[in-house]
C-alpha cells in the first residue's frame, strides 16, 4: 500500500504587534484600555526596578544570589494581566513582575532572596505557588491544580512558567501531556531567553521552536515576539479564553533574550559575547512599549519620570521594610525551621526541637557574654 | 464482622473514604477501568466514575506531581504508584515538593496527599517489582511511611493516611495481599499513625519488625516457645514517625532486642532502632542489637528470592544468639 500522509491539523504561527522600534501593527493592535496599559507598564517598570535595585544590593552583601529577570517583563505582565483574582499563577523564579502583579509584596521576595523561606508563603489574597527552584516540576503542580478545577466545576484558569531549559526536563513532557489528555484549564508560557546558564537554544534542542512541541501535544501553541508585551498579551489572551471556555491547555512561547547573567553568580562572558548581548539590549521590552504609550497618548513623558519617581518609592520603602523585617524577632526566630515541618510535631522531632533550644541558649549566652565584655572595654 | 484479606481489607478503606469524603479521589495506572493490578480499587470506577477514579498516562512523575497541585487546590488524591520500583520516577516530586511544601510556605500550604505501592518481595515477581526503599522515605523530612502488617491495621492506617493533613508514603506487603484473612469490623475505623503496637508479650526478648517481615517474627516468636522463650513481638505498623516509646519501654524489661526488615541492611530502618534504643535504654541491654533484614544486595529475581528475604530460621539463629551473649 502507497504511504499515506497523516494529516495533523496544525500550524505554528509566529506573532509580533509592536516591534523593537515601537511600530505597531494596526491590524493586530489589541484594544486595551488606557487604565490597563498604564498598569502593565507601571508593573514591568517595577519589576525591572525592583530587578536593579536588588543586584546592588546583592552587589553590597545586603542581598544572597537571585536569578536577575530583566528583559523578561513583557512575557510575565503580558501574560499575567489576563489572570482574574482567583486565577492560579504558577512561577518559575523570572517572573518577578507578574508575582509583584499578583500582589506579592515587594518586601517577601526580597526576604526570600536573603534566606527566609517565610517569602515563599503566598499571600492570604492570592491563590500562586511560590517561586519554585527544580526545574520544570513546578509544571505538573500546574497541571493538578487545573484537573480539580475540571472537578470541581471551576471557570478559573492556572497559568505557569518555564525556560528553554527547563522544556527539556521529563515533567515538562509529562505536565504537556496529562494537561492535553486531561483538558486540563492551564497556560504554559515558555519564557525562552535562548540560554540556560551557558548552554545556547542550539545545544538544548534541534528543534526550531519550543512551541511546535504543542503539536506533539495535541494542544494550540504559538510563538510570540516576548519583548513584545502586546503579542504576549493577545496570545495569552486566546489561550486563556480556550481554558475557561473549556477547551483545554495551550502552550506560548516568548522568543526573549537572557540580558543578565543567569543568577548573580554567573559570568557570561565565558560563553557568549558582549556584542550578541547589546544587539538584543536593543530590543528590550520596556524601551518600546513606552514610546508606544506615548504614541497613542496614554502617557506623557512627564508621566513617564513621576510613574519613575512612584515605582523607586515603592522599591526603596520594601527594601527598608524588608531589612527591618530580616531583623525581627519574628523572623529570626529558630523554631520557625522545625515547627513547620510537620502539622503535629512527632516525639522524635520534639526532641531534636529540645536539642535546637539548648543550641539556642548557647548562643544568646555567647552574644551576651560578648556583648558585656564590650561594655567594659568600652568603659575602661 | 467479615473475614478479609488485606486486598481486600484496602478496597475496603477505599470504598468508604471515597463514600465519606468527595474530596478523596483515586489516581494511577491501570486503576480505574482494571481495578488496579493486584485488585486493589476494585469496584471503585464502577461506583465513582472516571471524575473520581483516575487512569493516568504512563508517568509517575507527573502522577505524584498532579496529586500535588490537586492537594494544593482542595482535593485529598490517593495516587497509586504501580510497583515500589517505579515511585524513584517520582521521587524527585515527593521529596522536592510534596514534603516540601509545609515547611518552606510556614503552613500556609500542605499537601494532605497518600501515595500507595506495593511494596516488598516474595511473590516470584519480576525485577523491579519487589523493592523496599522504605529507608529513602523515612530519610526525608516531611513525610510519613505507614506500613501495615494485615487486613485490619492496613484498613484502619489507610483512613488514618487519607486524613492526615500532610503527606503519607503507604507501603503495602504485597506478599501479605491475599496471604491471610482476618476479622475486620465493619464499623469504619481507623488507627493512630505513629503507633506502634505489642502483638505478642514476653519477658526474654523483644522482636521488632513491620510489614510482612512480621509474620518471620511472629512464626520465630512461636518457634522459641517450644525452648521456653518469651519473646514480645512489636509491630512497628508507622515507620516514620517511629514510636520509639513502645520499643524502649519493651526493651527496658527484655534487655535484648531483635529486629527484622527486608529491606537491605546498610542505614535500614534496623540501624535508626538501634541508634534509638542506645540513646535512650543503654544502660538497660543485656546484649548487643541484632538485625536480621535483606542483604545489601539488589532484591534477586525470584529463583533465588529466598536467599534474601528474612524467614523465622534467621531470626531464631540471631535471637538465640542474643540470648547466649
Amino acid at each position: 500500500m502507497p504511504r499515506k500522509v497523516l494529516e495533523i491539523e496544525q500550524k505554528i504561527e509566529y506573532l509580533s504587534i509592536l516591534d523593537e522600534n515601537a511600530n505597531v501593527d494596526k491590524e493586530l493592535e489589541p484594544d486595551i484600555p488606557a487604565e490597563q496599559l498604564k498598569s502593565m507598564y507601571k508593573y514591568m517598570l517595577l519589576g525591572r526596578r525592583c530587578d536593579e535595585r536588588m543586584l546592588k544590593m546583592q552587589r553590597q552583601g545586603r542581598l544572597g544570589t537571585f536569578p536577575q529577570s530583566a528583559g523578561h517583563e513583557a512575557i510575565s505582565i503580558g501574560s499575567a494581566i489576563n489572570l482574574h483574582q482567583d486565577d492560579w499563577h504558577v512561577p518559575a523564579y523570572r517572573e518577578l513582575a507578574g508575582m509583584l502583579y499578583r500582589g506579592w509584596p515587594i518586601e517577601n521576595i526580597i526576604l526570600y532572596w536573603n534566606g527566609f523561606e517565610e517569602g515563599t508563603a503566598p499571600p492570604e489574597h492570592v491563590n500562586d505557588l511560590p517561586i519554585c527552584v527544580p526545574l520544570a516540576t513546578q509544571l505538573p503542580h500546574a497541571v493538578g491544580i487545573g484537573m480539580a478545577m475540571n472537578y470541581k466545576k471551576e471557570k478559573n484558569v492556572v497559568m505557569t512558567y518555564f525556560g528553554d531549559g527547563a522544556s527539556s526536563e521529563g515533567d515538562c513532557h509529562e505536565a504537556l501531556n496529562f494537561a492535553s489528555v486531561f483538558k486540563a484549564p492551564v497556560v504554559f508560557v515558555c519564557l525562552n531567553n535562548q540560554y540556560a546558564i551557558s548552554v545556547p537554544l542550539s545545544r538544548q534542542m534541534s528543534c526550531e521552536t519550543v512551541a511546535q512541541r504543542a503539536i506533539a501535544y495535541n494542544m494550540p501553541g504559538i510563538r510570540v515576539d516576548g519583548n513584545d508585551v502586546l503579542a504576549v498579551y493577545v496570545a495569552t489572551k486566546e489561550a486563556v479564553e480556550r481554558a475557561r471556555a473549556g477547551y483545554g491547555p495551550s502552550l506560548i512561547e516568548g522568543l526573549t533574550y537572557r540580558l543578565t547573567p543567569h543568577t548573580t553568580a554567573d559570568d557570561p562572558k565565558k560563553y557568549r559575547s558582549e556584542a550578541e548581548t547589546d544587539e538584543w539590549a536593543k530590543k528590550e521590552p520596556l524601551i518600546r512599549f513606552a514610546k508606544y504609550l506615548q504614541n497613542k497618548g496614554v502617557m506623557t513623558a512627564e508621566d513617564l519620570e513621576k510613574m519613575e519617581a512612584e515605582v523607586d518609592n515603592m522599591v526603596k520603602t520594601a527594601v527598608t521594610k524588608a531589612e527591618e523585617m530580616a531583623k525581627s524577632e519574628e523572623l529570626l526566630n529558630p523554631f520557625t525551621i522545625i515547627d513547620h515541618v510537620y502539622a503535629d510535631m512527632p516525639q522524635f522531632l520534639q526532641e531534636q526541637r529540645d536539642e535546637l533550644a539548648e543550641l539556642v541558649k548557647r548562643e544568646a549566652a555567647r552574644k551576651e557574654k560578648k556583648n558585656a565584655k564590650s561594655e567594659t572595654g568600652a568603659r575602661s | 464482622m467479615a473475614e478479609i484479606n488485606m486486598a481486600k481489607a484496602i478496597n475496603l478503606a477505599l470504598h468508604e473514604a471515597m463514600d465519606r469524603d468527595d474530596r478523596v479521589v483515586v489516581m494511577g495506572e491501570d486503576v480505574g477501568q482494571d481495578e488496579g493490578v493486584f485488585r486493589i480499587t476494585e469496584g471503585l470506577f464502577a461506583k465513582f466514575g472516571d471524575d473520581r477514579v483516575i487512569d493516568t498516562p504512563l508517568a509517575e512523575a507527573a502522577i505524584i506531581g498532579t496529586a500535588i497541585g490537586m492537594s494544593i487546590n482542595g482535593m485529598k488524591p490517593v495516587a497509586e504508584i504501580q510497583f515500589t520500583g517505579f515511585d524513584y520516577y517520582a521521587f524527585h516530586q515527593i521529596e522536592s515538593h510534596a514534603s516540601r511544601f509545609r515547611n518552606r510556605t510556614r503552613g500556609r500550604i500542605h499537601i494532605p496527599m497518600v501515595m500507595r505501592a506495593p511494596y516488598g518481595g516474595g511473590i516470584r515477581a519480576l525485577e523491579h517489582h519487589s523493592e523496599s526503599r522504605e529507608t529513602y522515605y523515612v530519610h526525608t523530612p516531611g513525610l510519613k511511611v505507614v506500613i501495615p502488617s494485615g487486613p485490619r491495621n492496613a484498613r484502619a492506617l489507610l483512613h488514618s493516611s487519607i486524613q492526615d493533613p500532610d503527606p503519607v508514603i503507604y507501603l503495602e506487603p504485597k506478599a501479605c495481599y491475599r496471604l491471610f484473612r482476618e476479622e475486620v469490623p465493619d464499623k469504619m475505623e481507623t488507627l493512630p499513625i505513629g503507633q506502634a503496637q505489642v502483638v505478642k508479650e514476653g519477658e526474654d526478648l523483644t522482636l521488632i519488625s513491620y510489614g510482612a517481615s512480621l509474620r518471620a517474627a511472629l512464626e520465630a516468636a512461636e518457634d522459641m516457645e517450644d525452648d521456653g522463650i518469651q519473646a514480645e513481638v512489636i509491630d512497628l505498623l508507622t515507620v516514620s514517625p517511629m514510636d520509639h516509646k513502645t520499643i524502649i519501654k519493651s526493651v527496658m524489661k527484655t534487655g535484648r532486642a531483635v529486629i527484622v526488615h527486608e529491606g537491605q541492611r546498610n542505614c535500614g530502618i534496623g540501624a535508626e532502632i538501634i541508634a534509638r534504643i542506645n540513646e535512650h535504654a543503654f544502660l538497660y541491654l543485656e546484649a548487643p542489637i541484632k538485625r536480621v533484614t535483606g542483604l545489601d544486595i539488589p532484591i534477586p529475581y525470584f529463583s533465588k528470592e529466598r536467599y534474601y528475604l528474612p524467614d523465622a530460621e534467621r531470626v531464631v539463629i540471631a535471637c538465640k544468639e542474643t540470648l547466649n551473649f
